[in-house]
């Protein structure tokens, strides 16, 4: 039990150094803290909108901020193994496949989690303007580490389907984009007028979306159903990607 | 310590390799030769547990590699075809990652790297990154890596390719100094390395095993094997030939090559002549007729020429005879 963590950490440690070894990384988390400020501010009408809540100005973007910036950070997890061969090094070390998966999984969350962290400025200026709810601030950061944990499972997977790192992004780009769309209510609110479809149907389709679920953690009601939707939406990805590594090696 | 029972692997229709059974033991260093695409490299990355096989049975250290495969793993050491090794990595940073992988940490990882560095001539690198290192160099990383924790086991896919002579030279010694208490594969095509490193050799070709043997067996099987070559100044090509002909424990006698001084001829031996009986032979009818020897000696037979007469397809064969 104690290898097992031992070489989850280790595997882990690597891509972390890997990230940081080039300037990607840097390079990443301005971009990522540009875009959210950009549209916190600018978008969100902070300022404009006179309350002290982070839910509408700054959570309500993350699932179309994360819709790009997840895959690109992840699309390389297995991608590049395959194409550099490492694969092969790495999957015939004394370790399981799954000591492998979890590990680069857990190395990619930590960098979306330290980038995510480093907008605290944000928090310091809203309660320095307000006096705003600290318990639906904290449980939107919970929401959002746990969208970009899906987003990230979802970008592990096409990741290990090709050794294209730009097919890897593209392929999570849509799926992630069909996650948020289904449970967009721009997009069901017509579908549900509509005599047509059926209205469980639409509520089902819904029902699979991250929005649905990330809707009321921006607002600081953690659900039970909701934590279960996304850690079924980590789990159900990592574990596919099992399956598709094992179908490389057949 | 390697016991291979009866491997097959096919992708599809397309058969890689087919009913192979053969084991290795401690002390053993096994040279696996082959065509390109004639099943050695599937067959390693069954072996190291990296693809699983169609059919049949792999264990290492008593462990099988498809129930059992950590511990099978353990007693690995594995270095893959074209070395592939982590590119944003430091040299120093890799090796202390496959340590760590292997189990060894702190002050075990440390003293580990440090014997592998000096082993393979890595000192100059230790800090580089493996992006920046030129072939030779990121191969022998790799090499390290497969040696980092001094297994019973090792599976070196063309350890020596892309190296340089005298890095080939230093990796073949490697090879054969540790082949004496460790269970060694190597697959090459250089078969200059197979006498220099193996104490076994296996061929093999279109995915089932065509000879198996010492290198000196199989140089054994070679048709030149024997055979007697020897120089003349002055005589004509025909008289020569007609002359070495008449010896009787020969098979033929054929002019190999012949200018304006001299004739090269060679006689190749019947197939249960004692060694030196031919060479004697000739020796005395050079004698009885005068002719002025420049050069006499018994062929040993060539690895290359076997490996040819082998591994060739049969259409190629008949057409080069």
């Amino acid at each position: 039990m104690r290898d097992t963590w031992q070489h989850t950490w280790t595997i882990a440690k690597r891509e972390l150094v890997g990230y940081f070894a080039s300037p990607v990384a840097y390079v990443f988390i301005v971009i990522y803290l540009l875009l959210n400020g950009f549209f916190t501010f600018m978008l969100g009408y902070f300022f404009e909108r006179g309350e002290a809540s982070l839910a509408a100005p700054f959570f309500f973007w993350h699932p179309w901020l994360y819709l790009f910036l997840v895959p690109a950070a992840g699309m390389r997890l297995w991608s590049e193994e395959r194409r550099l061969g490492t694969l092969e090094l790495l999957l015939t070390m004394p370790i399981t496949p799954w000591q492998a998966i979890i590990g680069k999984f857990i190395a990619s969350w930590l960098f979306l989690i330290l980038a995510l962290a480093l907008t605290f400025p944000v928090v310091l200026t809203v309660s320095y303007l307000g006096d705003p709810d600290m318990g639906a601030i904290l449980t939107g950061y919970f929401g959002s580490v746990l969208l970009a944990g899906a987003y990230l499972a979802i970008t592990s997977m096409t990741s290990a389907m090709t050794r294209n790192q730009v097919i890897s992004f593209i392929l999570s780009v849509v799926v992630c984009f069909f996650l948020i769309l289904c449970g967009w209510e721009p997009v069901t609110r017509p579908l549900a007028n509509a005599d047509w479809i059926p209205e469980w149907l639409v509520r089902t389709v819904a029902s699979f979306s991250v929005m649905t679920h990330f809707v009321s953690m921006q607002r600081g009601v953690i659900d039970s159903r909701d934590l279960i939707y996304f850690l079924s939406a980590i789990g159900f990805p990592l574990f596919c990607t099992g399956v598709i590594l094992r179908g490389l090696r057949a | 310590m390697i016991k291979v029972q009866n491997l097959s692997k096919s992708f599809g229709s397309k058969v890689a390799v087919n009913d192979i059974s053969f084991s290795v033991e401690r002390g053993e260093v096994l040279g696996f030769l082959g065509p390109n695409g004639a099943g050695k490299s599937t067959t390693m990355r069954m072996i190291t547990g990296f693809i699983p096989p169609t059919s049949g049975k792999i264990t290492v250290g008593g462990f099988d590699i498809l129930e059992n495969p950590i511990p099978a793993k353990r007693l690995i050491g594995y270095l893959p075809e074209n070395a592939p090794a982590y590119t944003d990595m430091t040299v120093y940073g890799f090796l202390g990652f496959a340590a760590e992988l292997r189990g060894l940490y702190k002050d075990e990882k440390k003293k580990a790297i440090h014997r592998v560095v000096e082993m393979c001539f890595l000192e100059a690198v230790l800090h580089q990154s493996v992006d920046t290192l030129s072939k030779g160099y990121r191969h022998r990383t790799c090499f390290a890596q497969s040696i980092i924790h001094d297994a019973a086991v090792l599976i070196l896919d063309e350890p020596t390719d892309g190296l340089d002579p005298n890095q080939k030279h230093e990796v073949r010694n490697l090879i054969r100094q540790m082949g004496a208490n460790k269970a060694i594969v190597f697959s090459t095509h250089i078969l200059e390395e197979v006498e220099a490193a193996c104490s076994r050799a296996i061929i093999i070709d279109r995915g089932r095993i065509v000879a198996n043997g010492t290198p000196e067996e199989l140089k054994q099987k070679s048709d030149l094997a024997g055979a007697v070559s020897v120089r003349v100044l002055g005589m004509s090509a025909e008289t020569v030939r007609q002359k070495l002909n008449q010896i009787s424990i020969g098979r033929k006698a054929a002019i190999v090559k012949e200018d304006v001084t001299s004739v090269w001829a060679r006689v190749y031996p019947q197939a249960n002549s004692r060694n030196g009986d031919l060479a004697r032979s000739v020796a005395e009818i050079s004698a009885k007729e005068g002719w002025k020897i420049e050069e006499l000696h018994t062929e040993e037979g060539r690895l290359d020429e076997v490996f040819r007469s082998i591994t060739l397809p049969d259409t190629v064969k008949e057409e080069s005879k």
